[in-house]
């Protein structure tokens, strides 16, 4: 192996390497949701404005763009994790026989359950994934825009996901333990990367719960709006392009 | 006053281990928390069992050899002190005390509440130090050192290196203390030339004594008996950062 790689590999297997990683990858993924939000928030703008973002981003670059981005973040996600697993389990390693008098001072729930908070928020986006961007369901992935039927209609595939109040209750639990995840993981970004001394100490807490509050309103909004009936009813789902062809 | 007592006592560092209640009678509120061990010793001394083992030296809060978790927390819940300062008129009539060694991996225990800290000195052996001729000193004021780096150089030499702060961390990590002492020698021109080396150094014995990683949740500040603030971990982040890339680098 070469020296680059061979630094690389020591970097790795130190313990504040892999939390360096667990932070980059930590902020690449709070920069998507903060970009993510925004977009999201365009359903309250109407179906036309969604329908345009949605095709935007499917267009990007060609449709390179989006491709870009996918394998960027799916690459974050899995060294956020596999970096994690390890550091937890070495952190368990570490203390072998537990205090029989347990005591907490001053570390926040949020940051005492932050791999049962990951490993929900994990099974929560294969979920979303599944739900609205592969869309198993046949239904919500044949809605056509009805002022531009060649193109998909996302803001009517929100709508109609959101019907089930199961789902609904899955995305509160999901994204509620997200942003107590993200109410220490942000926070600790700034600690992780060295960026915080006694000067700043203080700010970085409030500003990892301010956005944490803020993604929590955004994406639950949505899904809130839509059970209330904000945005309209949903769009009548049209039985699965299978059944034409059986009948010929 | 009359206090139950729930003390782990461990007969050899290969044996299980298990909490023993004892009735520690008639202990005066002016006496400190050692003492009062010393007087139930004294009692079951008498009664010809086996004292209980604990570490200390000093008993003024400045050396660092006492330990012990009482209720759970290192050196107690008062803030800033050790155990040794801990006095009983902290506590009530009748309170139930549970009193538990330092424990971490890193920190086998040698007998009841006596445990091997020694990890601490292999990591300062690993880069603690700066490397100089001896011989007559240098004049003082040849090296500025500008009044913000002093303090806080200072403020990290505090440490007494007891490991209250790997007692406290959910994952018995050790990164307060590598943090202060890297921190007291980087921050000063004399330490400065072995920053990288010292850095690289006490971080891979640190790891390779199987401490945990720090979660940020910072448990050790709230134990240091000396306050020594995080933000030596913080520093010690950047400082490994870029002790790591130079290294990739060169
Ligand atoms: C959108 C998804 C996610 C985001 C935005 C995110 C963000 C973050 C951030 C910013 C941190 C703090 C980094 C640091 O310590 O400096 C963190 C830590 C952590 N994350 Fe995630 N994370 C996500 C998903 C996950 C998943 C799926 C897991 C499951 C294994 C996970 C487990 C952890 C753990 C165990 C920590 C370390 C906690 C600690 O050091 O206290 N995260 N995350
Ligand atoms: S015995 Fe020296 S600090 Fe407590």
């Amino acid at each position: 192996m070469n020296s680059l790689g061979k630094s690389l590999c020591r970097f790795w297997h130190s313990s504040i390497g892999k939390k360096i990683v667990v932070a980059l990858t930590g902020a690449m993924l709070i920069l998507f949701l903060l970009g993510h939000v925004v977009g999201n928030l365009l359903v309250f703008a109407g179906r036309e404005a969604m329908n345009d973002y949605a095709e935007f981003l499917l267009h990007m670059m060609h449709g390179t763009g989006i491709w870009v981005a996918r394998i960027g973040l799916l690459v974050a996600l899995v060294l956020h994790i596999v970096a994690t697993v390890s550091l937890v389990r070495q952190n368990r390693a570490a203390r072998d026989v537990d205090y029989s008098c347990k005591e907490t001072v001053q570390a926040s729930k949020s940051s005492r359950i932050m791999i049962w908070s990951g490993l929900t928020v994990l099974a929560f986006v294969i979920f979303h994934i599944l739900h609205f961007t592969v869309r198993v369901d046949s239904g919500l992935a044949n809605l056509h825009d009805p002022a531009n039927p060649d193109r998909h209609d996302t803001f009517g595939m929100v709508v109609a996901g959101f019907q089930n109040p199961l789902v609904v209750l899955f995305y509160i639990v999901g994204i509620s333990l997200l942003c107590s995840h993200l109410s220490h993981g942000i926070a600790s970004v700034f600690q992780t990367l060295g960026w915080r001394s006694k000067k700043v100490a203080g700010p970085e807490k409030k500003l990892g719960w301010a956005i944490a509050i803020l993604l929590w309103l955004g994406f639950l909004s949505i899904p809130v709006a839509t059970m209330m009936g904000c945005l309209g009813d949903p769009p009548k789902i049209h039985a699965a392009v299978e059944e034409p062809a059986k009948a010929e | 006053m009359n206090l139950t007592l729930k003390v782990w006592r461990q007969e050899s560092p290969n044996d299980k281990g298990n909490i023993e209640t004892y009735e520690a009678k008639d202990i005066p509120a002016e006496a400190s928390f050692l003492e009062m061990l010393d007087i139930v010793n004294e009692e079951i001394i008498v009664a010809g069992g086996d004292p209980i083992h604990f570490d200390h030296d000093c008993r003024e809060g400045i050396c660092g050899a006492c330990s012990l978790t009482i209720n759970g927390v290192p050196h107690s819940k008062e803030n800033g002190i050790t155990t040794c300062q801990v006095h009983m008129r902290k506590f009530r009539d009748g309170d139930t005390i549970w009193i538990e060694p330092f424990r971490a991996r890193a920190f086998p225990i040698v007998k009841d509440l006596v445990t091997d800290r020694a990890s601490f000195d292999r990591i300062i052996a690993s880069g603690g130090y700066i490397s100089v001729r001896t011989g007559s000193a240098v004049d003082a004021n040849s090296l500025p050192v500008n009044f913000e780096d002093a303090s806080e150089s200072f403020n990290a030499a505090a440490c007494i290196g007891c490991g209250a702060c790997v007692a406290a961390c959910k994952n018995a990590s050790a990164m307060l203390f590598v943090g202060a002492k890297a921190a007291h020698l980087n921050l000063l021109p004399q330490g400065e030339p072995e920053k990288d080396k010292r850095v690289l150094g006490m971080v891979r014995q640190m790891d390779a004594e199987g401490f945990g990683n720090c979660t940020n949740q910072y448990e050790c500040e709230a134990v240091c008996p000396k306050e020594i603030s995080t933000d030596v971990i913080a520093k010690l982040n950047r400082d490994y950062a870029t002790a790591a890339t130079r290294e990739a680098v060169e």
